[in-house]
């Protein structure tokens, strides 16, 4: 008895993670991507459709990812990469006991995410601390201000161009010696 | 000065114009912290008040935010560990596990048996500590002095187990990707085992002091309620979400480092107020002190660090006799690990609920990104639903009961 799937069933068969398949289903279009490794999904998906998505995720009976466990945002830098940021989500599923990361990609110069707020209370604080530290903005949100930084502080200090934060020392080679006058 | 020009000036102190708006007239303004000694930290309230009714409560963190998701990033992977013990500075070997097990998922490596059974027991002790501060401080915010004293007494003890066998005695940068830092001390089996035959006596000593006491019951029953919808909208977890009713452990649910090994009950209650959140605690306590002594009875020996070689070290003896073992060796100590490229959410069961670690690897030698989802962080957002309508006595009740350790939440 042969273990080795047939041609044809191989091709049609989606091994995707359900969330993937489910997601395709019900909402065609919105999902760009999926990637698998170390056993966990990531699901890359339209920036603009990030609510009807997650919305999605949670409402699908089959899913029911019911909590956003974790909101966060990499920068990307010079790492040959477009567009520069991801703003990740980490869902929860309580009823499957199993997790699934959504990403959306933010272009330089449009940093702008709609936001999940409304749909998950516990979004809110967290899209604050990205828009502390990485400077992307989340239309919708009903009290996008700083959250951890001081509310005058001019840079976004988690983005790869803002060096970490020193205070320089005065030492000879760095301060001129005093001109007589 | 008018009242309304004080507000106006309380409102311009904190830049938050858009909130102006919506202060009533009618009602006062205070602001509760950063340097108050209920707030666990320098966490600072803005509430408005109607007498003595909290109508609205913003809270403001990030008083003692000092960078350390962007320090992590300028470290190698194995010096980032101590980064980890400064966040929730009350579960430092938790924060530790946390991140190496994160790390490790990035390379894949195994972890010996010995390493796996002192990781349990490490952390376990560090929820007892946790939760010993945590009722400590909790009963001295509503006026009950000695349980502070008796709880800081088992608390050092515990302290000296750390300072025993890792050297210190709150950041601790014991646990390491890849395994231990150091073997466990020789004596530490025995006295955590001593530890653990005297604990449970001690919990009995502080439900004598609390839990049918009326003066506590009637400060924490019905106080600070939040309901398992509310909490798990909020994202809340831990101890908070279990004393709304529903059994979400992740020790449990999704175990890592073997704790489906062990043979324990996750506590939960149903009404959702601080007297729940507290007798959560507390049950959780003698279920910790349940598995240290099944883990200590299965300690194995062998080694405490992985033989995976892109993590561990090559043995003395072999870099004596080989070139490549010795620049390997070489490049280790001077560079640091390498770990593929990738990335991974890996979460813990902390004190205080999920703390997970979404970590991004470049394939170099230090994290390319770390964020840490702090349960503090999160959970304190639960914070104003407790607390508006409700007298502004109890505020210290519900900032206590949901255990923030301000460390973490500004990381």
């Amino acid at each position: 008895m042969s273990i080795e799937a047939k041609p044809e069933q191989a091709e049609t068969a989606d091994t995707r993670h359900p969330a993937a398949q489910r997601l395709d289903a019900a909402l065609p279009g919105a999902l760009h991507r999926t990637l698998e490794q170390r056993g966990q999904t990531v699901l890359v998906v339209d920036r603009e459709r990030i609510r009807d998505v997650l919305a999605s995720l949670r409402d699908d009976p089959a899913l029911r990812f019911g909590m956003l466990a974790d909101l966060t945002a990499v920068d990307y830098l010079g790492m040959d990469r477009e567009p520069r940021f991801n703003v990740v989500y980490n869902l929860l599923s309580f009823a499957n006991n199993n997790r699934v990361t959504v990403k959306v990609e933010v272009p330089e110069g449009d940093e702008v995410v709609p936001s999940v707020t409304p749909d998950w209370p516990t979004a809110n604080w967290l899209e604050r601390e990205v828009f502390d530290m990485m400077g992307i903005r989340f239309s919708g949100h009903p009290d996008l201000r700083r959250i951890l930084m001081p509310h005058d502080w001019q840079t976004n200090p988690q983005r790869k161009d803002v060096p970490l934060g020193e205070e320089p020392v005065a030492f000879s080679d760095n301060v001129p010696p005093n001109e007589p006058a | 000065m008018a009242m309304t020009e004080v507000q106006d000036q309380l409102e311009g102190n904190v830049g938050i114009g858009d909130l102006a708006p919506r202060v009533r007239q009618d009602t006062m303004l205070i602001n509760m912290g950063p340097q108050h000694p209920s707030t666990h930290g320098v966490l600072r309230l803005q509430l408005e008040l109607d007498g003595e009714t909290v109508v609205k409560c913003t809270p403001h963190i990030g008083y003692v935010h000092t960078g350390i998701e962007k320090t992590i990033e300028n470290r190698t992977w194995q010096q980032a560990v101590t980064c980890t013990d400064r966040m929730d500075y009350l579960c430092p070997l938790i924060n530790n596990l946390g991140y190496a097990l994160a790390v490790e998922k990035l390379l894949g490596c195994e972890i010996p048996p010995r390493a796996q059974v002192a990781r349990v027991i490490l952390s376990e002790l560090t929820r007892l500590a946790s939760h010993l501060v945590w009722l400590g401080t909790h009963a001295i915010d509503l006026g009950a002095m000695s349980v502070f004293l008796y709880c800081f007494r088992e608390r050092e003890g515990i302290m000296d187990l750390f300072d025993l066998t890792t050297g210190q005695r709150m950041m601790t940068s014991y646990i390491r990707v890849g395994g231990l830092a150091l073997d466990l001390h020789p004596d530490f089996p025995e006295r955590t085992a001593q530890f653990c035959r005297a604990f449970p006596a001690h919990i009995d000593e502080y439900e004598a002091l609390l839990t049918n006491n009326e003066i506590w019951q009637e400060r924490t029953q019905g106080v600070g309620v939040i309901t398992k919808e509310q909490a798990i909208a909020l994202g809340v977890t831990g101890p908070s979400l279990r004393a709304t009713g529903f059994e979400w452990d992740l020790r449990k649910q999704q175990p890592y480092t073997g704790f489906e090994q062990y043979d324990f009950v996750v506590p939960t209650r149903t009404a959702g107020d601080c007297y729940a959140r507290y007798q959560v605690r507390i049950q959780e306590m003698r279920e910790s002190v349940k598995i240290i002594e099944q883990a200590l009875s299965k300690l194995p020996g062998g080694p405490f660090r992985t033989s995976d070689r892109r993590v561990a070290l090559p043995p003395r003896m072999e870099i004596n006799t080989s070139m490549e073992s010795l620049i390997h060796h070489f490049k280790l100590v001077t560079e640091g690990v390498r770990v593929p490229a990738g990335e991974v959410y890996v979460a813990v069961e902390s004190p205080r609920g999920e703390l997970g670690f979404y970590v991004v690897s470049d394939g170099t030698n230090h994290p390319y990104r770390c964020h840490v989802r702090e349960p503090s962080f999160v959970n304190l957002q639960a914070l104003p639903p407790m607390m508006e309508g409700r007298l502004i006595a109890d505020a210290v009740a519900c900032i206590g009961s949901l255990d923030p350790v301000i460390g973490g939440t500004d990381r």
